[in-house]
């Protein structure tokens, strides 16, 4: 029998009454496995995260099912919502400092999560927040404890966040641009240290960004977000060496690499015309058409629908197996 | 390599920084006895030529920032000259510190954050004009720089907050254009940015480089980026200029920790496609 996945996404829309940010999302991650989403800012993969969190902003409605744990969280009170965050699913933001509280030890904090969703006594979660510390390689683990998120570096505190992410054995983290606001030397340590915790505890990982490079690195599916609906998905491996959606495509070649550096100074980077369109004023059809150079009249009327795992547009990108055939 | 680069390698430094040192005085520690001082830059030497791109990169706390005050006078070095168009622009008279505020402009991280959520974007581009006090066309000059930087010009009437991050960041070079200015610095101008959008603005620097014969300075944390954009690399690390280069040698052939250390932290797709991304 297969495992029950650690999250089953169908048809997610959430908007607040005017506007819709995601518009109709399906998608599974398998326990223990590792899916990324990917996106420019606008394309709703944030909205997505909080949705799944049950941390929607005021006035924010999500619809559809999101099964995890046997339980629909859609369905779930916040009351219900809130004893389950950092027990069976838990979340790396990407900033930090905001994430922590600023007058409470980064110990304290720690050892909060851990009580509060199991029965262990003060000094066990104390030894367990210690462990959890020594474990992200922060040296000097009980002086680390005693501090204040203030007097951490920006890689530190995200480790603390991580450490707490994974204090109660979660089935699922999502990530949210964990290491966008990071030194890149740095982001490189944190995803080798959340790759190395998931992949030690079985947890499965969703990872958000707009980074292709960090999606290529830490997983094994993606699903690529524009305008609040996926317009690809399929084995990270597939989708990022062939790529069928005209977007994708852009997006990976807009990425600085050496083969452009070994070029002369006129080189030019690909990059995709025009902007993100806003939420309040989405063109027809397909929504990335006005900035897609292999768009039709058949684009420009109706919306492609995503069936499996391939891309949702009516004019793929040939794949390299058809452009290399006669 | 084109002509107007080999050119470039012959004529002198545009700017340029000679053996700078910055320190900032911390808090005293005890009653008696000098404060402590932190020394930010350490010796540091740094040139452009008319025309010529360079880059500076460096994890955050090498001194990047200090750097960047420096070069464009906004802070003065304790030790040390900076040097523009062959005069010392600390002891330079009155008319010769002119020249040098309006042909040393900036571009800063975020464009939302450094233009006036309140002003017109006409009005935001005349502010260096007004307050260099510089004589021309003002509506003819507003006009070719949008076009510049490929915007049309009806942005002039219009607000920050209708234009989306990569827009204003063009808004943001159109500003630094705006006094005709020889060096342009540009301190991590697309790291606020999407990726696609990304790219627009790193062709759009190179374009102006090529096209109006600047001078860039592209201050960056990634190596990647940074290559990208310019033909001679300088690293700083614990604020020293630790190696200078062409961006394929750093890349190849890093020779100081620094350099290696940026290096091995760069990711790309086809690293993490290999399952070698994280080694």
């Amino acid at each position: 029998m297969m495992a029950r996945p650690a999250l089953d996404v169908r048809d997610l829309v959430v908007g607040n009454g005017t506007l819709t940010a995601v518009r109709g999302v399906s998608f599974t991650v398998p326990a223990g496995g590792r899916m990324g989403l990917v996106g420019e800012s606008g394309s709703g993969k944030s909205m997505t995260a909080l949705a799944l969190m049950g941390l929607l902003p005021m006035g924010w409605n999500a619809a559809g099912s999101v099964l995890h744990d046997g339980v629909d969280l859609v369905q779930q009170s916040d009351r219900a919502m809130s004893a389950r965050r950092g027990r069976t699913l838990s979340m790396v933001f990407q900033d930090p400092l905001s994430a922590l509280d600023p007058v409470r030890r980064v110990g304290h904090q720690i050892t909060s999560v851990i009580r509060r969703h199991t029965d262990a006594d003060r000094r066990e979660a104390e030894r367990r927040a210690l462990e959890l510390i020594n474990q992200m390689k922060l040296p000097r683990g009980e002086q680390i404890l005693r501090a204040y998120p203030h007097e951490l570096s920006g890689g530190q505190r995200q480790r603390i966040m991580i450490a707490m992410a994974l204090a109660c054995y979660p089935q699922l983290i999502i990530a949210d641009e964990p290491t966008t606001a990071l030194d890149v030397t740095v982001q490189k340590q944190v995803l080798r240290l959340l790759n190395g915790a998931v992949k030690e505890r079985g947890c499965a990982l969703l990872m958000i960004t707009h980074d292709l490079p960090v999606i290529a690195a830490m997983c094994d599916t993606v699903a690529v977000m524009y305008a609040g609906r996926i317009v690809e998905m399929g084995p990270v491996a597939e989708v990022f060496r062939s790529p069928r959606h005209h977007y994708t495509r852009g997006l990976l070649d807009s990425q600085p690499t050496m083969d452009n550096i070994a070029l002369d100074g006129s080189s030019r980077l690909a990059s995709i015309p025009g902007m993100v369109p806003p939420l309040h004023d989405l063109p027809a059809g397909c929504a990335f058409h006005p900035r897609c150079n292999a768009a039709t009249d058949t684009c420009r009327m109706r919306m492609p629908e995503l069936v499996g795992d391939n891309a949702a547009c009516w004019n793929p990108v040939a794949a390299l197996a058809e452009l290399s055939a006669p | 390599m084109n002509a107007s680069a080999s050119l470039s390698v012959l004529s002198a430094p545009l700017l340029e920084m000679r053996q700078v040192t910055q320190t900032y005085a911390l808090r005293r520690q005890s009653l008696f006895g000098a404060r402590p001082s932190l020394k930010v830059l350490d010796h540091v030497d740094l040139d452009v030529r008319p025309g010529e791109a360079v880059g500076l990169v460096g994890e955050s706390g090498s001194g990047k920032t200090t750097l960047t005050r420096i070069l464009t006078g906004s802070e003065r070095p304790q030790s040390g000259n900076v040097l523009f168009d062959g005069f010392d622009v600390w002891s330079a008279d009155r008319e010769k510190r002119r020249h040098f505020r309006r042909s040393v402009q900036i571009v800063l991280q975020n464009p939302r954050s450094s233009l006036d959520p309140r002003m017109r974007v006409g009005t935001s581009l005349l502010e260096p004009l007004r307050s260099l006090q510089i004589d021309c066309d003002h509506a003819a000059r507003v006009i070719e720089v949008l076009d510049q930087v490929g915007l049309g010009r009806n942005a002039i009437e219009r607000y920050p907050h209708e234009f989306s991050g990569g827009q204003l960041q063009r808004i943001a070079i159109a500003r630094a254009l705006m006094p005709g200015p020889k060096v342009l610095i540009a301190d991590e101008p697309v790291s606020a940015l999407d990726v696609s959008i990304q790219a627009q603005v790193l062709n759009l620097l190179k374009d102006l480089v090529r096209n109006l014969g600047l001078s860039l300075v592209f201050i960056a944390h990634d190596l990647s980026v940074v290559a990208y954009a310019t033909s001679r690399v300088f690293v700083m690390s614990s604020g020293k200029i630790v190696e200078v280069g062409r961006p394929l040698d750093l890349f190849t052939k890093p020779q100081a920790e620094a350099t290696r250390n940026l290096v091995g932290a760069v990711l790309s797709v086809e690293g993490g496609l290999a399952g070698t991304a994280l080694d």
